[in-house]
């Protein structure tokens, strides 16, 4: 590396590599050069003048972000010059600013209002008339107003090279310059309102936030969204106990500056009108509101009647509940209820991989890898539209770090506009791949990501494929719910206990699976914790006891015996692990009455039936996970201040019989949720839902107005 | 879209003009020659433009929206274009778009029911030592008065009309 390079800033003598940005140098310094226009990892626009600064020896000031710094630069940040400047940049930003800042949704929390405070003039000598244009809309989640825009650009930056959608673009010009939307007066887009929250000022805003409240009326609750697998943090809005908004401005999660439309807006099923909010207990053939007591003391007493006679029980767990509550659920199926018959909707052959990669450490890569690895190969996975944040990652990745981007799939994806594809059938993959493989060889080291397509044998194929490129290489399996990881490692699953342990190490037998217990006529209950089987076929058992909890009246509940309130993700603590294996910690934001967690639920029931499951809080269980669950050894400092630790691969043998027809991709897109996405208003009204996956994102528009899809529901939780 | 055969082979070369990944440099001489040919920047024109360049339709209409002399709607056969930017301002150039625009019975940018001629008032074309100067197509007109105005319209009217030298 070249010597750094020697200047000075405001008096003091700096140091900084060659090429640095003064704006950057300064930074670094602890001297804060104000800008509209630069953002971190955004190309350099330099357009709105507000980082000027005055360099010795340099006749006229000098915009600090795109100067690099050099030998012997003097640089002042506070000079009368500047402050001038300052103030005459702001003076002109404000000429057609309509000042409507005690309507508008940024008071107290814009950057052109703070700039105004600290280094405005006060007044304006503009004395003309200001020219107003009405406000847009131009998609159920974007509005524009055009005079408070300042045209920074940042909206057209994030949207074009941060999402790789190019949405945004500039209109006309000079005075008459405002952002424009790709659809001519409507958005056809991501619809995940980076835009909004990258604008400085309150010229986009938010369809769900606008005109209800004040920031400083809000708790701010950082969780992890509850949508898909990549463990997002989302930092919910919450005021009297209804979540406004959601957006990730502190950049504190796995995600940084990242959300898609389902973490910044279908928070909506949370206050859906349909949420169950009192136990149901069918009575004389219909179900009826009951009080808590009444239904929990119906399961506790239909449950020990069956188990005193050793009926056959089969417990449904959910893809969307806590490890805590994963963990809770299993122990009390096997050593309450006494049965093996345990299942989850498997979305991943996770349990493959684990066996694949056993004796292996470091084989598990982790959200901050995909941004930083080499190189990355994908397979079978249209990233944009089931796991956004990986393909934000990927693509940041080749973007910032010049990574080589691998991809093959049976259709188009958007990693077609910068990485290296292939198309390959299903089953023809590793065709494909053999193709790479001198190419792969000769990356330092490579992240393999694989789809729901990818299981049971081509996983062990594809870890013999990745072994003999004689490379570093660490593997994803694509799994599609906030917990479906967290499920399979807590041993939601017939033949494996917590951390992929055979149940013969508790003394039992394996079970049955999700499909076996549906088609078994002689289950005699069946327990649905947060899923919703019956999407996919019917139960056999007709007369078994049927116990389903969950937040929606969903087409199992409906067939249900006794259907209990749940609480949301959004409503709970706990852990969740995202797709990468990282553990990460839930906040409790709103309440809804009635509705218990999960955790509650199960602990009560166990109450009810006189069974001593010994830990009665989600801490108390998290630690016992730590303790007894392979790779959940995770710092305790990490999970608790809101960070995501990563776990390990099971370093031994998994034993169990693979059922690879039990795998099954959720096939969620972009603006679909399974169950929360059909009670999220705001996720259906987008012109783009429920969108398809595999669509042409370069040559077609990703919509055309007025072509209504059929909806196809595939997804199961 | 497909255009005539010079047209492509002058896109064919601009395209080949710039160095590789730069295509997108050819996106304002493209639709100015394709505005001709077309005899507007439609959305078709906008497209194809954008899929030969490389850049989205969007990117496009950022540049059409930025540059006054491409035109989203049809022009008239004569596109009369009078300039009253500071030189010609000064020696009767706003005169000269009043007299025009009374005249001819058209507005700013508006084009004559039979779609002869189109006014258009006009910054700076760099004719500032021959103002007022007006402009009929690509041809320059210096020094004109309104009886000028009045004789070279006309001329159009009546077929008579020839480039100026």
């Amino acid at each position: 590396m070249a010597d750094p390079v020697k200047f000075t800033i405001d008096g003091q003598e700096l140091t900084a590599a060659p090429g640095t940005l003064l704006i950057n140098a300064a930074k670094e310094a602890g001297i804060s050069i104000p800008a509209f226009c630069y953002y971190d990892n955004l190309s350099l626009q330099a357009a709105c003048r507000m980082c000027l600064v005055e360099v010795e020896k340099t006749p006229k000031l000098q915009v600090a972000c795109t100067l690099p710094v050099a030998e012997g630069m003097v640089v002042h940040t506070d000079s009368p010059q500047v402050r001038q400047a300052r103030k005459g940049t702001l003076e002109f930003l404000l000429t057609n600013h309509p000042l409507d800042c005690p309507v508008c949704d940024k008071g107290g929390e814009c950057e052109l209002q703070d700039m105004v405070f600290r280094y405005g003039a006060g007044e304006s000598r503009y004395r003309e008339t200001k020219i107003h244009v009405d406000e847009k809309q131009w998609s159920p989640v974007v509005f524009y107003d055009a005079p408070r825009c300042i045209l920074c650009y940042r909206c057209v930056r994030i949207c074009g090279e941060g999402l790789g959608v190019s949405a945004l673009g500039i209109g006309n010009r000079g005075a008459a310059a405002e952002i424009v939307p790709n659809g001519g007066d409507h958005l056809e887009c991501d619809e995940c309102g980076a835009c909004i929250d990258i604008c400085p000022v309150g010229a986009l805003t938010s369809g769900t936030y606008r005109y209800k409240t004040r920031p400083w009326e809000m708790e701010h609750v950082g969780t992890i969204c509850t949508h898909c697998s990549n463990g997002c943090k989302t930092t919910l809005g919450v005021r009297n106990g209804e979540i406004i908004r959601a957006n990730n401005r502190d950049r504190s999660g796995v995600n940084g500056e990242f959300l898609c439309i389902k973490g910044r807006y279908a928070f909506d099923f949370n206050e859906h009108p349909d949420r169950l909010t009192a136990p149901l207990v069918r009575t004389n053939g219909e179900l009826k509101p009951v009080s808590w007591a009444i239904a929990l003391a119906t399961v506790a007493k239909k449950f020990n009647e069956l188990r005193a006679r050793h009926a056959k029980f089969g417990v449904i767990g959910s893809n969307h509940t806590t490890n805590e509550e994963n963990y809770l659920l299993q122990e009390f199926a096997r050593q309450v209820l006494g049965t093996s018959n345990i299942d989850h909707h498997r979305t991943g052959d996770v349990a493959t991989l684990m066996d694949a990669l056993q004796g292996r450490s470091n084989a598990l890569a982790t959200i901050g890898d995909l941004l930083t690895a080499k190189a990355a190969l994908v397979i079978d996975s249209d990233l944009a539209q089931e796991q956004p944040l990986i393909a934000f990652q990927l693509r940041s990745n080749a973007r910032l770090n010049k990574g080589h981007i691998y991809a093959i799939s049976p259709g188009p994806v958007r990693e077609d506009n910068y990485a290296t594809t292939t198309r390959a059938a299903l089953g023809q993959e590793f065709e494909a791949l053999e193709k790479w493989r001198e190419q792969l060889a000769k990356e330092p080291e490579l992240v393999i990501l694989f789809g729901a397509a990818i299981k049971d044998n081509a996983i062990r194929q594809l870890v013999a494929f990745g072994d003999s490129l004689g490379i570093p290489v660490k593997y994803v399996c694509l799994v599609d719910y906030s917990n479906s990881r967290g499920a399979s490692d807590m041993g939601l699953l017939p033949d494996l206990l917590p951390g992929y342990q055979p149940v013969s190490n508790a003394g039992l037998e394996p079970g049955l699976n999700v499909d076996q217990m549906l088609a078994d006529p002689n289950l005699e209950a069946l327990w649905v914790v947060g899923s919703n089987p019956f999407l996919r076929g019917n139960l056999a058992g007709r007369s078994a006891f049927l116990v389903v909890q969950d937040l929606f009246l969903t087409e199992t509940a409906r067939h249900a015996d006794v259907v209990l309130p749940a609480a949301s993700a959004y409503e709970k603590i706990g852990t969740v692990t995202n797709v990468c294996g990282e553990v990460q910690k839930l906040q409790r934001g709103p309440k809804t009455m009635g509705a218990k967690s999960d955790f509650e639920i199960i602990a009560l029931l166990a109450r009810e039936m006189h069974a001593d499951l010994g830990r009665l809080t989600p801490e108390a269980v998290f630690n016992e996970i730590r303790q007894n669950v392979h790779g959940y050894n995770v710092p305790l400092l990490v999970v608790e201040t809101g960070g995501a630790a990563p776990t390990a691969p099971v370093n031994g043998r998994v034993s169990f019989q693979s059922h690879p027809e039990l795998i099954r991709s959720a096939q969620n897109t972009l603006y679909t949720s399974g169950t929360l996405g059909r009670y999220s208003q705001m996720l259906n009204s987008v012109l783009e839902a429920p969108g398809a996956l595999y669509r042409d994102p370069g040559i077609e528009p990703l919509v055309k107005p007025g072509s209504v899809q059929v909806e196809t529901i595939v997804s199961h939780d | 879209m497909t255009f005539s055969p010079e047209l492509e082979a002058r896109f064919a070369k601009l395209l080949a003009s710039y160095p590789p990944g730069r295509q997108r440099s050819a996106v304002v001489p493209m639709l100015l020659y394709g505005q001709d040919e077309v005899g507007a920047v439609t959305q078709e024109l906008v497209e194809e433009v954008a899929r030969r360049c490389g850049v989205t339709p969007l990117q496009v209409d950022e540049v059409i929206g930025y540059y006054s002399m491409l035109h989203r709607k049809p022009l008239g056969k004569y596109h009369v274009q009078v300039c009253t930017n500071i030189a010609c301002q000064a020696r009767g150039g706003e005169e000269l778009m009043d007299h025009a625009a009374r005249t001819l019975k058209l507005g700013n940018k508006e084009v004559s029911t039979d779609g002869l001629i189109s006014l258009e008032e006009v910054e700076c074309m760099g004719a500032c030592s021959w103002a007022p100067a007006i402009q009929i197509n690509y041809d320059f007109h210096h020094f004109v008065t309104p009886e000028r105005f009045d004789q070279l319209i006309a001329a159009l009217r009546d077929g008579t009309y020839r480039k100026a030298s």
